[in-house]
C-alpha cells in the first residue's frame, strides 16, 4: 500500500508539473503533449502495478513490472534519440543564419566603403 | 581574372591574425585581379581587421562553425557574387599562391583540383598513425574518385562552377567532413576529381600537433569518418 502510495504521488507530481509547464508556454505542445500521453500510461501502472501481468506473461516475462521497467528505458531511449535529432536540425538551422548574417555583413561593408570611396571623390 | 576566369580564393582563418595579413598580401601580390575572400569562423582575436586592412574581403562569422562551416559560406559567397572558379588556400601560409593558376588550367577538364602535398615536389613526410590514415584514405578515395589521390586532407583545392553551386547549398560542417567526406560526395555525383603535386611550406605561424596518442586517435576518426561517408546518400 505504502509503495502504491510513493509512485501514485510521483505520477502525480509528474503530470501536474507538465500541465503547469504548457501553461506557462515553457514546454511547445509537441513534447508536452508527448509527455502527458506518457502519464496517462504511467499513472494507472503507478497505482496498480500488476495490471500488465497478462501481457508480459504473454510475452515471456516473469512480472508485469520489468516489463514496465524493460519498455520504459526502451522509450527513453527513442526520446534521447529524438532529442539528438532535433538538435542536430537546430544546429543546422543556426549555421545557415550565422552565413546569412555574415553574408549580410559582407554585403553592407562593401557598400559602406563604395560610398566611402563615392564621397571622397566628390570631394 | 586568372586564365580568364573570374576567380574568388577563400581563406577560411581562425585566430590567425599573425600570418593572414601575409597571406592575403602574397596572394594579391602573385595573382593581382583575384578576389580573397577571409572566411572568420569566429576569431576572438583581430583576424577579420588585419584582413581587410591587407586588402581581403571579409566575412565574419558571429561564432565558430568549423572549417567545413567556414567553407560552405565561401562557396555561397562565390555563387552569390558569379564567380567562375573558387579556390580555397589555408590560413597559415603552407599553400604557395604561384600553384594557383596550374589548378585552374586543368579545372577546364575537371570540376574539382586538389593541389597535393607528397606527389613529387617539395618534401613534406609523416610517420605512424597519421601516415596509416593517409594511405588509407587515398587507397579508399582514389578508388571512389577513378584517380590518382595522395592528399585527401589537403586544403588547397580549385572548384569550378558545378562544384561551387554544389557546395554552396551542401558542406558537412563536421570534422573532416570539409576533406573527405566532400570527396566522397563529388566523385558519387560523377564530378571529376584531379590532383596536382604542390610544394608545401612550414606555416608561418602557428604548429601542427605530434603526439603519439593524438595521431592514434585521428586514424580512428578518419576510419569512421570515410566509413560514413561511404555509407551515407
Amino acid at each position: 500500500m505504502k509503495l502504491t502510495l510513493v509512485t501514485g504521488l510521483t505520477g502525480l507530481l509528474l503530470l501536474g508539473t507538465i500541465v503547469e509547464l504548457l501553461r506557462r508556454r515553457q514546454l511547445r505542445e509537441k513534447y508536452g503533449m508527448l509527455w502527458l500521453a506518457v502519464l496517462v500510461v504511467v499513472i494507472p501502472l503507478s497505482l496498480f502495478p500488476r495490471l500488465l501481468d497478462n501481457v508480459a506473461e504473454l510475452l515471456g516475462v516473469a512480472s508485469g513490472v520489468s516489463l514496465v521497467l524493460f519498455l520504459g528505458i526502451v522509450f527513453l531511449l527513442l526520446v534521447c534519440v529524438h532529442l539528438s535529432w532535433e538538435v542536430s536540425a537546430l544546429e543546422e538551422e543556426t549555421r545557415t543564419l550565422a552565413e546569412d548574417f555574415a553574408l549580410l555583413r559582407a554585403q553592407i561593408d562593401a557598400d559602406r566603403a563604395a560610398r566611402d570611396e563615392l564621397v571622397s571623390n566628390d570631394g | 581574372m586568372v586564365n580568364g576566369k573570374r576567380t574568388l580564393i577563400i581563406i577560411p582563418a581562425l585566430n590567425e591574425s599573425g600570418s593572414i595579413a601575409d597571406v592575403v598580401g602574397e596572394v594579391r601580390g602573385e595573382l593581382p585581379g583575384v578576389d580573397v575572400l577571409v572566411v572568420d569562423d569566429g576569431s576572438t582575436d583581430r583576424t577579420a581587421a588585419v584582413a581587410a586592412a591587407a586588402g581581403a574581403r571579409v566575412a565574419k562569422l558571429p561564432y565558430n562553425l568549423g572549417v567545413g562551416g567556414a567553407m560552405r559560406l565561401g562557396y555561397r559567397y562565390a555563387r552569390d557574387h558569379d564567380y567562375d572558379v573558387a579556390i580555397q588556400i589555408d590560413a597559415d601560409g603552407q599553400h604557395d599562391p604561384r600553384y594557383v593558376p596550374k589548378l585552374v588550367d586543368l579545372l577546364d577538364d575537371n570540376d574539382l583540383v586538389i593541389g597535393a602535398r607528397f606527389a613529387g615536389e617539395g618534401d613534406y613526410t609523416v610517420r605512424g598513425p597519421r601516415r596509416w590514415a593517409m594511405v588509407m584514405l587515398s587507397a579508399v578515395l582514389s578508388r571512389v574518385a577513378h584517380t590518382k589521390l595522395t592528399d585527401t586532407t589537403s586544403g588547397f583545392r580549385a572548384a569550378n562552377r558545378r562544384v561551387i553551386e554544389m557546395f554552396a547549398t551542401w558542406y558537412p560542417a563536421e570534422y573532416l567532413g570539409d576533406t573527405v567526406e566532400t570527396l566522397v560526395h563529388t566523385a558519387r555525383r560523377g564530378y571529376r576529381i584531379r590532383q596536382v603535386p604542390v610544394a608545401m611550406r612550414k606555416r608561418m605561424a602557428g604548429t601542427p600537433s605530434h603526439s603519439p596518442a593524438r595521431a592514434m586517435i585521428y586514424l580512428g576518426r578518419a576510419f569512421a569518418v570515410l566509413t560514413l561517408a561511404l555509407i551515407r546518400r
